[in-house]
């Protein structure tokens, strides 16, 4: 078993849940209200330092009555371990978990991915928006277990509603990497920008 | 006697003269067809091996590809489309000046292939007129290649006189290009997929 599991426990002990190691890799439960704290203790701890965020996921599981789980993938590039963290919510609940972007700015796109694929709130998070799917796109959270393989809208509705969205309503200023510059832009530029930043479908003319 | 050698004009169809002209424009059209590629998936793999010397579409007048479609006479669809993506082949499709064409390349982007869910598009035919679809997953550059040359033959058949041929085709006022029962229909599931689960 990893020994950062048991200096977690000893530091802060409720907060932690099971822990188990599967294939040589430990997994630790969390309780979600005290995500922040336990993942800021695993950062900033000397002997701990996992500075580096793989990545953040969700499962769902066939189960009804199993919980969703938020994933959270940690490795320490410098004692060269990895850590596995888990939030477990109720579906049946407020799918809401605190944002770990104040820790790690790279958590903002993968936050964004979860939540678009499984409606999972980041609680914190700067710019929660779609990231896969187009941001009017309105047929759910494609990962859920009850969100039908071909989606829900009739073949037809969805190629309308897909030609009708707006392209550049995809990314916002600061993606187009001209944030700063944002005010030399000509007046036309802006204004389309300022338009697209969010999406519509505009009435068929 | 004098009846015999009358030629028989009937308004709209095409004479000598224009046959011949249309002989020349078509064979001009044909062999400097401009190709836009847009490569979104493993047919790109593909469509580069085409366009690399040891096929070289080169040889068919295809030796420029225009990445501005505004210079480009036949757009190649060459892999999956996403929902995601189908404003932006349209834009693309509806920046190209006429005459131009559209070649489906592969599986994915004829009837959307084994990506039968949510994200991805049954068929560009959905978004896009297409003129050839090219089969495989991928094709071999010999199975683009033939469709080129197929493409080739439709041009040839083509003529000026045919009244219509290359208007535009806007979308219509619902942002569809076709009826939505023929969408629905095209886009209906084939072979193992039908035995999945379908909401609608």
């Amino acid at each position: 078993m990893n020994p950062s599991v048991d200096a977690l426990r000893a530091t802060l002990g409720t907060a932690i849940g099971r822990a188990q190691e599967v294939r040589g890799d430990t997994i630790v439960t969390v309780e979600s209200s005290r995500l922040l704290e336990v993942m800021r203790w695993l950062r900033d701890t000397p002997g701990q330092r996992h500075e580096y965020l793989v990545d953040v996921t969700a499962v769902e599981y066939r189960d009804h009555e199993r919980p969703l789980e938020v994933v959270y993938f940690l490795r320490s590039l410098e004692r060269r371990t990895d850590l596995r963290v888990k939030v477990e919510l109720d579906p049946r609940g407020e799918l809401t978990v605190d944002s770990v972007t104040p820790l790690w700015a790279g958590a903002n796109w993968l936050e964004r991915e979860v939540y678009d694929m499984f409606g999972i709130v980041f609680a914190g998070h700067p710019d929660l928006r779609r990231i896969l799917m187009w941001e009017t796109y309105a047929e759910g959270y494609p990962l859920r277990k009850d969100f039908p393989l071909r989606g829900r809208f009739s073949r037809a509705e969805q190629v309308r509603q897909a030609l009708n969205a707006n392209p550049e309503a995809h990314y916002s200023i600061e993606e187009l990497s001209i944030a700063e510059a944002y005010d030399e832009l000509p007046a036309e530029m802006r204004e389309r920008l300022r338009r697209g930043q969010r999406g519509t479908i505009p009435e068929s003319e | 006697m004098k009846r015999v050698l009358e030629t028989k004009e009937v308004s709209g169809s095409p004479n000598w003269l224009l046959t011949r002209f249309d002989a020349l424009v078509n064979w001009a059209r044909a062999n400097s067809l401009w190709p836009m590629p847009f490569g979104t998936a493993c047919c790109a793999i593909e469509f580069m091996a085409t366009a690399a010397s040891r096929y070289d579409f080169a040889r068919f007048g295809m030796e420029r590809q225009a990445f501005s479609p505004r210079q480009a006479d036949v757009l190649i669809c060459a892999g999956r489309l996403p929902f995601k993506l189908a404003p932006v082949i349209r834009t693309i499709y509806d920046q190209m000046p006429q005459p131009k064409w559209v070649i489906s390349m592969g599986a994915c982007a004829s009837t959307g292939g084994i990506f039968d869910n949510y994200a991805m598009v049954q068929g560009i035919d959905t978004i896009v007129p297409v003129d050839v679809y090219v089969p495989g997953c991928p094709p071999r550059p010999e199975g683009l290649l033939y469709g080129v040359l197929l493409l080739h033959k439709k041009i040839k058949g083509e003529s000026l006189a045919i009244p219509g041929l290359r208007d535009e085709q806007p979308l219509d006022a619902h942002g569809l290009r076709l009826p939505p029962e023929e969408i629905d229909e095209i886009s209906e599931p084939f072979g193992n997929s039908i035995h999945q689960f379908r909401s609608s």
